[in-house]
């Protein structure tokens, strides 16, 4: 367990002393939903009706590219191997790993949003809603995201790859978490439906993630 | 206390880095990996630490403990340095104190192996600012604070200057006198003077691999 | 003293001691004599009291303007002249520059929030603002990311350059964007007439937050040469430390 938090600590220190703490993910997040409406154009009811999905999109996006960091940076000075050579299962440090990450920059995400809703007319109740199912969805793009940065580390390839892995496998937790948006907005399915198939995607996405990314890692290190 | 390797053979890249390989070296005992480059010397030391799967052959460890892995009683010194240079040097030891201990370490301990390899000035400096040279101390300084019987080391003396590479041999000598076990990859001559050698990459006639020179 | 002289760091931050409470003192007169002038002025027939945002606003737009000119005056010095202290000026102003672009897109959103009903709309004076900001973080994101002091100052400063030759033509084409779908009827945020009650207040407003810029460029730069001597030092400490083949 103490190892468990060091390594938590560690990568928790990092990303604040590095990346400002999910500053350059916001910041990212910021530029990705501004840059819709010059493609769509300034009509602010259709800006209303697809903001959840623009934001949605946005968040998925800048989870991404930040995920890329993840293991590689460990693979390049050698922590890595120390890790591999721990009495501690390389799936709770994964774990570890990816909490610390999902801290650093899907809650910053998540917090974002009322501010990125008034930019898609959002009103209170709307962003509310899709800060809530970002709240519930952000883990599982983490921890999805989690295989493909372990696979790109292990084959030395990068950034496209990594999207190119991972983008099919987050399509659930899209569909369901701007599902749930909407049907908090404007019914009329209701809002608990797709929100617990959400919910239940984060919690798989969790277990699957962990143990393929371990089994990735490992098996990449030959 | 005695690790062992029975008929090795390992394939990197569809490449047969060796074959048929024997060694065996006791606790107090120190065995250097010789060899021209690609021979395998480090392929060899990461088989042992188990970040390489073997393609064929057995390792084993007399006397260890019995609950743990080979690759959880050694300690793997490579090329990199694992160190983050946005920690400082302290919380970079105090990390791996904590990540690689099967206790919690004494408050404090960082310092009296910071210490030994002369880094205890620079506790509180970002690691970004040590030298090559330092940041091998800092490695070295792991094997240290965090106590394992095996040391792996790949070519430890690489980026140390003189007093440097003296220490190690002090700190060498000292982990063997305490009946542990160092096997390094080298190209020339570390300090320690009655070690093992084992040759890869050289079929001479007569020589058995694991005698002494 | 001549202004050669201020190139060097220690001379400059003697001087920028020297300076500072007066500068400080003279930013506040003039903040306060602006606002005075400003809650003097007559309301507008239409937006009623709102319209005294515009005082901030425009000020803020200009000055937000303003110092991405003197970012750019920084990055010349720094790529052709080799000026020491350009990268330091560079670097100083782009934290200040962005949060006078935010308090013109924060008094914008107020400002139009009564005519508009929502707190943004894609007006194309308020949007090209909006992408000024984000300039002005990413400047600001490259100067965290790169370590070394140097390296970072002439990244930032061919950033610099490529935006302010950028900027006039986002701005066109932000104009462009938004009368494609402009409907006939919208309220834009225009200023009023310019009137001397208005203008004496506004001008007022403009000059002392153009000494209030001066005021926190000088108190940056002078820390900003402070944290590089601490850096300095670190480096010095880790090279008279053993192993450091220095």
């Amino acid at each position: 367990m103490n190892a468990l938090a060091a390594i938590f600590m560690r990568d928790i220190r990092l990303a604040v002393r590095v990346g400002g703490g999910g500053g350059i993910g916001v910041l990212f997040f910021l530029i990705v939903v501004v840059l819709m409406p010059f493609a769509i154009g300034p009509d602010m009811a259709l800006l209303g009706r697809i903001g959840p999905a623009i934001l949605w999109l946005g968040a998925l996006l800048a989870s991404l590219l930040t995920l890329e960091r993840l293991f590689a940076a460990d693979h390049e000075d050698g922590s890595l191997d120390l890790i591999l050579m721990s009495d501690t299962p390389l799936e709770l440090a994964v774990a570890a790993k990816a909490l610390a990450h999902w801290l650093t920059t899907g809650l910053p995400l998540v917090i974002a949003v009322p501010l990125l809703g008034l930019f898609m007319n959002l009103d209170g109740h709307a962003s509310a809603a899709v800060a809530l199912t970002l709240l519930a969805g952000t883990p599982a793009l983490t921890f999805i995201g989690l295989i493909g940065a372990a696979l790109s580390v292990a084959l030395r390839r990068g950034g496209l790859l990594l999207a190119v892995l991972v983008l099919p496998l987050t399509i659930p937790v899209l569909v369901f978490g701007v599902s749930a948006s909407n049907a908090a907005i404007v019914g009329p399915l209701p809002f608990g439906t797709p929100f617990t198939i959400l919910c239940a995607l984060t919690l798989t996405s969790v277990v699957i993630g962990i143990f393929a990314a371990a089994a990735a890692l490992r098996h990449g290190m030959e | 206390m005695r690790l062992e390797g029975v008929a090795l053979a390992c394939i990197r890249g569809g490449r047969e880095v060796f074959a048929g390989l024997e060694f065996s070296v006791g606790g107090g005992e120190a065995l250097l990996v010789t060899g021209r480059n690609g021979a395998g010397k480090s392929t060899l030391l990461r088989l042992v630490a188990g970040l390489v799967r073997p393609a064929g052959g057995r390792l084993s460890l007399s006397d260890g403990d019995p609950e743990r892995s080979i690759a959880e009683q050694a300690h793997y010194l490579g090329h990199l340095d694992a160190l983050k240079p946005s920690l400082t040097v302290g919380e970079n030891l105090r990390f791996w104190m904590r990540y690689l201990a099967s206790a919690k370490p004494a408050e404090g301990a960082e310092y009296t192996a910071l210490a030994a390899v002369g880094l205890g000035a620079l506790t509180e400096l970002p690691a970004a600012y040590l030298s090559a040279g330092q940041r091998r101390r800092l490695s070295i300084a792991r094997l240290l604070a965090v106590k394992r019987p095996i040391w792996l080391l790949d070519e430890p003396t690489s980026a140390l200057d003189r007093d440097a590479q003296d220490m190690l041999a002090d700190l060498m000598r000292a982990h063997l006198s305490g009946g542990g076990i160092i096997a390094a990859a080298t190209h020339g001559p570390i300090g320690l003077d009655r070690a093992r050698e084992l040759q890869l990459g050289a079929i001479r006639p007569g020589i058995r691999p694991g005698t002494p020179p | 003293m001549a202004l050669i002289d201020l190139a060097n760091p220690s001379r400059f931050l003697a001087l920028a001691e020297r300076l500072l409470p007066y500068l400080i003192g003279l930013t506040v007169f003039a903040l306060a004599a602006g606002l005075y002038l400003a809650s003097g002025a007559p309301d507008d027939y239409q937006q009623g009291a709102t319209v005294k945002i515009m005082f901030i606003h425009v000020p803020s737009a200009w000055l937000s303007m303003l110092v991405w000119g003197v970012m750019s005056v920084a990055a010349l010095g720094t790529l052709v002249w080799r000026h020491p202290l350009a990268d330091v000026a560079a670097k100083a102003a782009a934290p200040i520059g962005a949060a006078f672009t935010l308090i013109c897109l924060v008094t914008g959103s107020l400002w139009g929030r009564p005519m508009w009903g929502t707190y943004w709309v894609w007006d194309a004076r308020l949007t090209s603002v909006l992408v000024l900001f984000l300039m002005y973080l990413g400047v600001i994101a490259l100067w965290r990311t790169v370590d070394d002091p140097s390296r970072a100052g002439r990244a930032a400063a061919i950033l610099t350059l490529v935006g302010a030759i950028n900027i006039p033509i986002i701005k066109w084409s932000v104009d462009w964007w938004n009368t494609l779908h402009q409907p006939a009827s919208v309220v834009k945020l225009g200023g009023p007439a310019i009137h001397p009650t208005i203008l004496v207040p506004l001008l007022t407003m403009a000059v002392a937050f153009a000494l209030l810029f001066f005021t926190l460029h000088v108190a940056a730069m002078r820390n900003e040469i402070l944290r590089r001597r601490v850096r300095s030092l670190m480096l010095l400490k880790a090279q008279i430390a053993p192993g450091s083949e220095a």
